[in-house]
């Protein structure tokens, strides 16, 4: 296993802490008067995506996680869980919906994603920020009743219900946040 | 950064309003010093003397074939005491230093020093000298810069600048004595509020333990709607400043804090060779070789034919310059950061 220590510190680093692979997203070094040099760090759980904060002085050390990038897509949703397939192996791996995040209600069979490997095993994807899904039902809106301000549920064509203003009719394709979930605009056309 | 990094990284990082900013602040500090009665000085920044802070790591190099290694100075501190030895009563110099491994929004290996020394002085006096700079670049600043950023029009220069002692601070902040709180309290503090240690922090690092708490607690209120000195450090943080022999005895040391930047540090000037010899001893028992070097550096013979009582302070150019422009980073106001060096 080898060891990352703190003058190799930045951001974007994968380290090991209790077990379990973290991101480095901040690192600040702070060195007050004539004491020792600290590192501040604010470090992201991989797995579930929870921020902590860990402080280091120089000459501390940490494992170094075994995390990879690739690249792939979705496959399909099996009965609790979503499988992808390698572009360059093809080899399929499986995810939760909670490991995925917020997006896994919008994933459409065919959707290329960033893969993200610790130790070879899929810990997570990273999806388009948006996509565009078609609106399968939504009720009509009352007529004259199209102000922006009014909304209303729409079910999209993976099943999740997004919430749209009223004058999206179901046949519409939308945009679609993939982070958040929320309605962006109406596609044309 | 607005740049790619890469193919145009030939590009400097600060804006070309930030570097005139820079020449003009740059312009202003010799002037206050000229017109103090400081003579400017250049003493090298190539040495066969390096620091005695143990946390400062030197760039460290030689002379073709030389026998000895060099040192490009962490600060031209040991070589402004020479003169001061020789007989100069009031120096000052902008000089670049080197100090490596420190890297970040704050720190950049090479940087540029702003040092002045005056015999006489008290660590006290120096701190007035330093406030009156502060507000006189500042001023300067604001005359330059209709232009820039609100952030910099807004700068905390209210006088008087606080003047808190390390005591104090930590009461106010942290809510104890650091002087004289015990290692497992310090630890139980930290534990509640959620300040895991560092990994290689131990048990036996008492300053070791006030730095993390300073830096978690203390330093981020240090500074913030006006300047702040923090005065008289625990004594075994005196580098090189004088020891007064209180219950329990402290440094005559001093920083100043603007919005939680630390921008210079001064000190009632240790002027007993023999003590430094003691400190050199103590703080260097584990290297041997590194001890003798020191004990032999030309500081020492300096003191030991009479460095006179005076007070000398070093200031972060760059962060003053960073402060008065509005920007939070030193690259906004460095044209070539080590990246691009």
């Amino acid at each position: 296993m080898s060891t990352i220590s703190t003058s190799n510190f930045r951001k974007g680093i994968k380290i090991l802490i209790d077990g379990k692979p973290y991101l480095m997203e901040t690192c600040e070094f702070r060195k007050p008067g004539k004491g020792q040099a600290i590192y501040k760090t604010r470090l992201r759980n991989l797995l579930d995506n929870t921020l902590i904060d860990r402080t280091y002085k120089s000459g501390d050390s940490v494992e170094e996680a075994d995390v990879r990038e690739g690249r792939g897509s979705f496959l399909f949703k099996d009965k609790n869980s979503f499988v992808f397939m390698d572009s360059n192996t093809y080899e399929q791996h499986s995810l939760t919906p909670e490991a995925i995040g917020e997006g896994n209600k919008f994933l459409v069979e065919g959707t290329e994603c960033g893969m993200l490997y610790w130790n070879d095993q899929l810990i997570g994807v990273m999806m388009p920020n948006h996509m565009v899904l078609e609106v399968t039902y939504t009720e009509q809106a009352a007529r004259g009743n199209t102000a922006t301000n009014v909304q209303k549920p729409a079910t999209v064509e993976t099943g999740a219900t997004v919430t749209v203003p009223a004058f999206i009719n179901t046949g519409d394709k939308i945009r679609v946040d993939m982070r958040t979930g929320e309605y962006l605009e109406r596609m044309k056309g | 950064m607005s740049f790619v990094e890469g193919e145009r990284d030939f590009l400097p990082t600060a804006p070309i309003e930030n570097l005139r900013l820079r020449a003009a602040l740059l312009e202003a500090v010799r002037a206050f010093f000229r017109d103090s009665g400081y003579l400017e000085v250049e003493t090298p920044m190539l040495s066969a003397d390096a620091t005695i802070d143990p946390n400062l790591s030197p760039f460290v190099t030689r002379y073709l074939h030389g026998k000895c290694e060099l040192y490009l100075q962490t600060s031209p501190e040991f070589a402004m005491k020479r003169l001061l030895a020789a007989g100069h009563t009031a120096v000052f110099q902008v000089t670049h230093a080197f100090r490596n491994g420190e890297i970040g929004r704050l720190h950049n290996p090479e940087f540029t020093i702003v040092e002045w020394y005056r015999v006489n002085d008290t660590y006290g006096r120096q701190m007035d000298v330093v406030e009156e700079l502060v507000c006189h670049v500042f001023m300067v600043s604001r005359e330059e810069s209709g232009g820039l950023k609100e952030s910099a029009q807004a700068l905390p220069a209210s006088r008087p600048f606080r003047r808190l002692s390390y005591k104090e601070v930590f009461e106010r902040h942290a809510g104890f004595d650091p002087l004289t709180i015990g290692l497992e309290r310090m630890q139980k503090i930290a534990a509640s509020r959620g300040i895991v240690p560092p990994p290689g922090l131990t048990d036996d690092d008492r300053d070791g333990w006030l730095n993390l708490l300073l830096v978690e607690m203390v330093e981020p209120n240090l500074g913030q709607d006006r300047p702040e000195f923090v005065y008289d450090y625990p004594s075994s943080q005196a580098a090189l400043a004088r020891i007064r022999r209180d219950d329990p005895p402290v440094a005559e040391r001093f920083e100043l804090y603007v919005r939680g930047i630390e921008l210079c540090n001064g000190y009632q000037e240790l002027t007993d060779a023999e003590e430094l010899r003691e400190r050199i001893r103590e703080c260097f028992s584990g290297s041997s070789s590194t001890m003798d070097r020191l004990l032999d550096s030309r500081l020492i013979d300096a003191m030991e034919a009479g460095l006179p009582e005076c007070s000398g302070v070093a200031l972060g150019f760059d962060r003053f310059v960073m402060l008065a422009a509005g920007a939070e980073n030193l690259a906004e106001v460095i044209p070539f950061p080590f990246s691009r060096a």
